[in-house]
């Protein structure tokens, strides 16, 4: 496997962004080390080389290691149709954005608008995750439309932010508008959520680990055993994540239907203690 | 070909093509899994009158089902696919939506999709929800006593339907002891149903009538008590006939129902009244399935 892992190693520190968006294990298959080595990343108003950057060495194919990474390179897996891509360090942002199928691991913390559009594949973040995870670029109407999304650390605002689709597991914290403006999916916390939960939330669910403050827009609807959170539970099992844990998973929990502002037909879920 | 004194006919099963599927039920215990699977499954014997053929494959552990409570696998059969998807949604409609705790789940893969949950979501009245977990899409349908969660579709696939064999036997208790055996070791077997009051036709039918209107009739010729009225299939010292109908997904399938089925009631044997196993066909016209019962114990 190791001959068909293409690993690039980042030379220096960097002052510029870089947008990575070139090097996905798809766009790169094909390609002789030389080529890639060859190929133009945009930097500001300069494009480099990829040789210019990383130290390029063993050979295309369905794996990419990113070492030595760090926060200013931007669109890292962006598009990408299959393959796996790793990356050591921190991770600029938009990574992940319209992926289509395959899996991103980072280990490291991630900047803004990571999984944004994303339509399929599996995002792991060893990290923290920053704002609008899984949201839509400024000016569209959809996020995330599937796929999986699992932030081991904490996330920022606006995290599933017009989600239409997929699945969102944050071990840690969420800051505030946590799965604002959702149209459908499902969003799993198992630490606090920030202020404004839902907001404006028309479908969808909010799966919670702790009680959380729940907007006013949002109504009680009593406490349940809902037999779809053991389908959703055993959807996530083949995770390295401890919410896929036997001992994580429940059924009973107590249901807040709302945003009543709008179309109401969102839920959050908040486990029974 | 005689088996323990039993003598087994030179003759065949004919069968035909059907459409089927298999859905799992689950509820909160196996009792109500068993209750909500034994009403979808009530009046469907034969397609004649009841529209389509349905029978309960076997019960499930927990550890088998999707959403990890006890359940039960559920076979339905039918002469064609739209005819089965009626059957089918108005059967889940209303024999296991309106069981208690239930839920609902695809049991069989690689057909064409035919509507489990997709219509019956609008009995939510817009207060029904879906979830895509992994490629699947699932229901949320709120109901009294909860919540009712079914599968969106289930997968329809070419089947076999109508492998028989008929147990000839001294008596009616001999025959239905026999019955007994043979069901017994046959329900075990997963794929086939024996869609019949516990596995068992007690009135086994002939094609056609003296009346206009019916189309099946009695099978004159295994009725006992017309030995010396009609052109009879019977020895003197039968006294009881009695039948049994496998619907299958192969042909293999039904091959070995039927010979776990048939070596039980050889093992009976002419010490407990079984003499003669035949089988029923239609010349062999009809349909393209033939099950010769000389082949299958050979």
């Amino acid at each position: 496997m190791s001959a068909l892992t293409l690993t690039l190693t980042l030379k220096s520190n960097l002052t510029q962004r870089v947008d990575m968006s070139p090097l996905t294990v798809d766009k790169v298959a094909e390609n002789s080390i030389d080529d890639i080595k060859a190929i133009s990343l945009r930097s500001g108003k300069r494009s480099l080389r990829v040789d210019e950057l990383f130290d390029v060495s063993g050979q295309a194919g369905d794996r990419l290691v990113i070492k030595n990474s760090c926060d200013k390179l931007d669109y890292i897996g962006r598009g990408q149709t299959h393959g796996k891509i790793t990356v050591d360090g921190d991770v600029g942002a938009y990574m992940g954005m319209q992926m289509e199928e395959g899996s991103l691991t980072v280990n490291g913390d991630v900047g803004i608008f990571a999984g944004c559009e994303m339509s399929g594949g599996e995002i792991v973040i060893n990290g923290n995750a920053g704002e609008l995870l899984g949201a839509p670029l400024p000016g569209n109407k959809q996020g995330m439309s599937g796929g999986i999304i699992l932030v081991k650390g904490n996330a920022g605002e606006r995290l599933g932010d017009r989600m239409r689709r997929g699945i969102i597991l944050v071990e840690g914290d969420t800051a505030d508008y946590c799965g604002s403006r959702m149209t459908a999916g499902t969003i799993a916390v198992m630490g606090e959520t920030g202020r404004y939960l839902g907001y404006s939330m028309s479908r969808g669910t909010i799966l919670l680990w702790n009680k959380p403050q729940i907007p006013p827009t949002f109504n009680d609807c009593g406490l349940h055993t809902l037999t779809f959170l053991a389908l959703f539970f055993a959807s996530i099992r083949h995770l390295d994540s401890t919410m896929s844990e036997p001992s994580a998973v429940f059924n009973r929990i107590h249901r807040y239907g709302g945003d009543m502002s709008g179309v109401g037909r969102g839920e959050i879920l908040v486990k029974v203690q | 070909m005689i088996i323990n004194g039993v003598t087994i006919d030179e003759t065949f099963a004919e069968a035909f093509p059907m459409k089927a599927t298999r859905v799992i039920i689950t509820a909160q215990n196996s009792k109500w899994a068993m209750i909500s699977a034994q009403a979808m499954t009530g009046f469907a014997t034969s397609v004649i009158g009841c529209g389509c053929e349905a029978g309960i494959e076997r019960e499930l552990d927990p550890f088998e089902t999707p959403d990890g409570r006890p359940g039960v696998s559920v076979m339905v059969f039918a002469m064609g696919g739209k005819g089965l998807a009626k059957q089918l949604e108005t059967r889940v409609g209303q024999c296991v939506l309106t069981s208690p705790s239930s839920a609902i789940y695809a049991g069989v893969d690689g057909g064409k999709a035919i509507p489990l949950g997709k219509n019956l979501r609008y009995f939510g009245d817009g207060f029904q929800t879906s979830k895509l977990v992994g490629n699947k899409r699932y229901w949320r349908i709120p109901v009294m006593d909860g919540e009712f969660v079914a599968e969106e579709t289930t997968d329809m696939v070419k089947a076999v339907g109508g492998g028989n064999f008929l147990i000839l036997a001294d008596s009616q208790p001999q025959a239905l002891a026999a019955c007994d055996a043979a069901t017994e070791v046959m329900q075990k077997l997963p794929n086939v149903i024996l869609p019949f009051p516990g596995g068992v036709v007690g009135s086994g039918s002939k094609v056609g009538s003296k009346y206009k209107f019916l189309g099946a009739s009695t099978n004159d010729a295994f009725c006992p008590t017309l030995k010396g009225k009609t052109n009879t299939a019977l020895a003197p010292e039968i006294e009881s006939v009695m039948e049994i109908v496998i619907d299958g997904l192969t042909e293999d399938d039904i091959n070995q129902a039927m010979r776990v089925g048939i070596e039980a009631v050889c093992k009976l044997g002419t010490g407990n009244g079984v003499r003669r196993i035949t089988a029923g066909n239609y010349g062999g016209k009809l349909g393209p399935y033939h099950f010769h019962l000389r082949e299958i114990m050979a």
